[in-house]
């Protein structure tokens, strides 16, 4: 698969995601800069964190403009994956390709830790490798990593199964208020979009992707998408067991 | 054409020079100087730039190893080879008075700068450190209120920084103490991985070579700040508002991502980062080392506000920009890599031959200067020592018996001892995705991926040691950031150090400065780590004294495979625990003492160098065995601090008992000996290890087992036992609590 | 009655943030926006205003001591109704 990792300037998960992509999953993954406004031949897009145009007014709130979100939301439009971690998902919000935003952490801290990720759904291009109920262990990095949405939304966002990841206490798997890092609404870590092709997620698989890291549970999120687009397609909701490949 | 200050007397006072520097000022020039050439001697000839009254003593380090690719003082930064081709860059620098004044951007502009003085060295900057010291955050009133703003706003400011511009902070350590009150110290570390063939030099060579200013415009931030950091500060100082500098990690990584893309194409002759004394500093050092002269413009200087002089152009320390020696014909590449990037980047001058610093504004000269007179022969001194009489040892008879088991509670809870976690949260320590050991263990440990290898870094020094006994609280650093090294399976390579002291002119802290430079001496040739550069910033004194003497030690080393990274924290129920060294008694100068019973005196523990090396030679190699499953040395504290950090700083915590001997239980939990190491085994392997460490010469027992959910201690008469989850309260949320309290 | 603080970055503090802006403005084509700063804006509701110099001296106060940091920031105070 070829993956786009684009590059904004003050990007600086960019790397990390590259090498987590061709060095842990063995893909192909190239830099795609900002000032780039196609991104022709590539199968999946990662809008990877980092401080994007210094995150100057709010987060992502000057990335959305640039030439290259034009050609993610084109491609959005087609329904290849797109993907935002951490500044990634902030931007995400910001150009209206996911719903809600990301506020200031309730502690007004940056906050870098390793925190429980429970999986809410199979049914997403996303967490498709992934057994409903299964604990993740990957770190988060983020000073407004907090998700904010209105009422309305949020019930939106239950009801049609948008909510893919969940805050957890790693032990008990309970989205317990101590188990969450940002003060997100919900426990809300990560959502996708109504078509499920768009997903953006505060923690970061990209340094879960290697044992060195204390963790390889990020692997699992990059492997969904990778077998979506090998065309085994998500499991039915219901079915916990996947179907055997080529099947 | 405007009108210059006269230069008088009081002027030459006013800019920091003695009548007999600017004597020499006027056999240099052949004449008088003009207003804007004594600014830059000013700036020049400072201890921050010139280290005059330091450098005799910098002497002494050891420079030279097979290891070191760029010695200390060549470069902005030494290199040393670490293999397969590839070197690292590393540096310690200061930013003490700035963060006094303005700790948020003191210590943000502070990151910056170590950042740049690795990246123009060709350096992909992969980790930083940083020692912080402050004054007393524990309790109430004003001071302490101050002292915990100045903590907050250091740790955010690095925060900041460090985490915008994706370099982890992966370690370091942060001391209390009333002796920093008003004079914090953040000494910032950075490391960057090269190919050898890829060391980019600060040196202006080729006759004809454009030079160019990269990066933001020039304003009248930090004027003269290196100046600033080179006096005492005072009420007054805080009035110094102009020499606060704003920094913008965005625009520094750019500058970052632009530089290494520019010197992968040999289009650069010379690169020098504008940090202390801005444009000055990287122009006259340029030349001076590449043997030329540069002439440049200061009318094609991008400024930032309207009607700069000369002599404020020249002395502004605005952030993030640099100068850029490129070889002639070569200019379109550098202009394209700089416009991709979106950073500015101007023509300034031009490399001759005739060996002066020539400023231009347009036409007119505006300062002409020798530039290996003005860069390297700033006056140097000797200034009068005089020795404190030494401390006479601590008489035990004279420390009451306390309750042992509320004294380590109070010590877990000091915040020199508690867990950082509140720190290190704030900081994005696993960016760049190679931390393999997190801070809070002896060493941060990193895989850095270009090169495939496994580095340790740690940054150590016992002040209050130092201020006991300068000597032996400086080699006891170095003695102790190796041992941290070796308990996480690392072989020390070199070390940067950081000297922090006050006054030079007073005979007592001068006669510190020169006992701690030999010291540090003496232990980095035992230790085979050549000192690669550093900083010294003295005059870290207000009207209630100097700072306890600090010497802070960078000590950087290399595992040779993953299995060897070893961690603190005990691991499984059953474990023997064993202790390496012999259980000693000094108490003099400890933590215990010093906290518990708030006496911080006596002699402060002696070092044996060979049994220092016996033991990290010895635990490296049975490190690498496999069979070394924790280790921890015993440092502040002692012995029991270091048993309970053992129980409580991994995810998960477990207990252990331990059992002594000796005269004074206090004695044996909370001594301060040296070269003691905890380690913890799988029983069936005990027996072998302890073998091992007795062939080895390295004195070993067996002193307890791992396990159960409490902490207990066995003495003849009495036992002490604490709840796990007590002592990981205790330690761990203590930061948290008292600064959330604030 | 009601305090309003405005606090922005002193005239020769760099101020990062306007910069970007300032390049984001002319990125979408306007042009001719020269310099952007970047300041807060505060509105305190007072309840009992009481003695008026007092309560202004007590804000002047907090001004240079909390909302803004004089090392960096000018700030402008405004009562009114």
């Amino acid at each position: 698969m070829r993956f786009a990792v684009i590059q904004f300037p003050g990007s600086n998960c960019d790397q990390d995601c590259l090498h987590a992509l061709r060095d842990d999953m063995a893909q192909e993954a190239e830099y795609v800069w900002h000032k780039t406004d196609s991104l022709a031949g590539f199968d999946a897009v990662v809008v990877p964190g980092g401080f994007s145009y210094g995150d100057y007014l709010r987060c992502g709130a000057i990335a959305r403009f640039s030439p290259v979100m034009a050609a993610v939301k084109t491609a959005a439009a087609d329904g290849p994956p797109v993907f935002g971690v951490c500044n990634g998902f902030q931007i995400l919000c910001e150009s209206g390709l996911l719903p809600g935003a990301l506020i200031r952490n309730r502690s007004l801290q940056f906050v870098c830790e390793e925190v429980g990720l429970r999986v809410e759904t199979s049914d997403s291009p996303f967490t498709c490798a992934i057994p409903v109920g299964t604990i993740l262990r990957m770190p988060v990095a983020h000073g407004e990593g907090c998700y904010f949405a209105d009422h309305e939304t949020l019930r939106d966002l239950e009801t049609h199964d948008q909510v893919l990841v969940r805050y957890v206490d790693a032990k008990t798997g309970e989205p317990v208020a101590a188990a969450n890092p940002n003060g997100s609404l919900a426990n809300i870590a990560g959502v996708c979009n109504r078509e499920r092709n768009v997903f953006g997620l505060m923690p970061h698989p990209d340094r879960a992707c290697n044992r060195r890291l204390g963790s390889e549970d990020g692997k699992r999120i990059f492997q969904s998408v990778i077998d979506t687009l090998a065309g085994r397609r998500p499991a039915p909701k219901d079915d916990a067991v996947l179907a055997p490949v080529g099947a | 054409m405007q009108s210059e200050p006269a230069i008088t007397p009081e002027l030459v006072a006013k800019h920091g020079l003695t009548p007999e520097e600017y004597q020499r000022i006027e056999t240099i020039l052949g004449r008088t100087p003009n207003f804007t050439e004594l600014g830059v001697f000013s700036v020049m000839w400072s201890e921050h730039c010139s280290y005059k009254n330091s450098r005799i003593e910098l002497r002494k380090f050891p420079t030279e190893g097979p290891r070191v690719l760029v010695k200390a003082g060549e470069e902005n930064a030494g290199v040393i080879d670490v293999g397969d081709g590839w070197g690292v860059a590393f540096k310690m620098e200061s930013h003490n008075h700035p963060s006094a004044i303005e700790p948020f951007q003191g210590a943000a502009t502070g990151v910056g700068g170590i950042i740049r003085d690795i990246f123009t060295m060709g350096a992909r900057p992969v980790f930083s450190l940083n020692s912080l010291r402050f004054g007393p955050i524990q309790g109430d009133g004003e001071a302490v209120r101050t002292n915990r703003r100045l903590f907050a706003g250091v740790v955010a400011g690095i925060s900041h920084y460090g985490n915008c511009i994706g370099i982890p902070t992966i370690g370091g350590e942060i001391y209390f103490d009333e002796s920093y009150q008003g004079n914090p110290l953040v000494n910032v570390f950075c490391l960057g991985v090269l190919r050898h063939e890829q060391i980019a030099r600060g040196a202006a060579k080729g006759v004809g070579n454009p030079v160019f200013y990269v990066g933001a415009e020039t304003g009248r931030d930090g004027l003269a700040g290196a100046a600033f950091a080179s006096r005492d500060l005072t009420e007054e100082s805080k009035e110094d508002r102009p020499a606060v500098q704003v920094g913008d990690p965005f625009k520094e990584k750019l500058h970052l991502d632009a530089c290494l893309e520019l010197l992968a194409t040999d289009a650069v002759a010379g690169i020098q980062d504008m940090g202390a004394a801005g444009l000055t500093c990287s122009t006259c050092e340029t030349a001076s080392r590449g043997g030329s002269g540069v002439e440049i413009d200061l009318n094609l200087v991008p400024q930032r506000e309207p009607g700069m002089t000369p002599y404020e152009i020249l002395l502004s320390e605005s952030q993030e920009r640099m100068l850029i020696i490129a070889k002639k014909g070569r200019e379109a590449e550098v202009q394209a890599i700089f416009d991709k990037w979106d950073l500015p980047c101007a023509r300034i001058g031009v490399v001759n031959d005739d060996g002066m610093m020539r400023v231009k504004v347009g036409d007119r000269v505006a300062a002409e200067i020798p530039a290996r007179a003005l860069a390297d022969e700033a006056p140097l001194y000797r200034r009068e020592a005089k020795a404190r009489p030494p401390e006479p040892p601590l008489d035990l008879a004279t420390v009451p018996e306390v309750d042992l088991h509320a004294a380590l509670l109070t010590l877990l809870a000091h915040p020199t001892i508690a867990s950082k976690h509140w720190v290190w949260r704030q900081y994005d320590h696993m960016v760049r995705t190679g931390t393999m050991v997190a801070p809070g263990s002896d060493a941060a440990v990193f895989y850095v991926r270009e090169a495939g290898k496994i580095l340790a870094a740690t940054s150590d020094c016992n002040a209050l040691y130092c201020k006991l006994d300068p000597r032996e609280g400086a080699r006891i650093a170095v003695a102790e950031a190796a041992r941290n090294l070796a308990c996480s399976g690392a072989t020390p390579l070199a070390v940067t150090d950081n000297l922090n002291f006050g006054n030079p002119h007073r005979p007592e802290n001068f006669w510190q400065l020169r006992e701690c430079v030999e010291g540090l001496a003496e232990m980095c040739r035992a230790f085979d780590t050549p000192v690669t550069g550093g900083n010294v910033s003295l005059y870290n004194e207000n009207p209630d004294g100097a700072i306890f003497p600090t010497p802070t030690v960078g000590m950087v080393g290399l595992i040779e495979d993953e299995t060897h990274v070893t961690t603190q924290n005990f691991k499984a129920e059953g474990d023997v625990i064993l202790l390496l060294g012999e259980p000693g008694d000094e108490l003099g100068g400890s933590q215990f003492l010093a906290v518990v019973h708030g006496r911080k005196e006596g002699l402060p523990p002696r070092l044996n160098v060979e049994h220092e090396l016996a033991l990290q030679k010895a635990l490296r190699d049975l490190i690498r065995t496999g069979k070394i499953r924790s280790a921890h040395d015993c440092s502040e504290g002692g012995l029991a601090v270091a048993l309970a950090e053992c129980c409580v700083s991994g995810a998960e915590q477990i207990g252990a008992a331990f059992w002594l001997e000796g005269i004074r239980d206090d004695q044996m939990l909370f001594n301060e000996s040296q070269s003691r190491v905890v380690v913890s085994v799988a029983a069936e392997d005990a027996a072998t290890i302890l073998a091992r460490f007795s062939e080895a010469g390295v004195p070993a027992q067996e002193i307890g087992r791992v396990g159960g959910m409490e902490l207990t201690a066995e003495f003849r008469h009495t036992t002490y036992s604490w709840p796990v989850e007590t002592l990981r309260e205790t330690w761990h949320d203590s930061i948290g609590k008292i600064m959330g309290a604030s | 009655m009601k305090a309003r603080v405005i606090v922005m970055p002193k005239q020769a503090v760099l101020d990062p943030q306007g910069n970007a802006v300032r390049d984001a403005l002319h990125h979408l084509g306007l042009d001719a926006a020269s310099v952007v700063r970047v300041g807060k804006f505060m509105e305190i509701d007072l309840a009992d205003a009481g003695d008026r110099p007092a309560l202004e001296t007590k804000l002047h106060a907090l001004c240079r001591d909390l909302l803004s940091n004089p090392v960096i920031e000018d700030y402008r105070l405004e009562l009114g109704e």
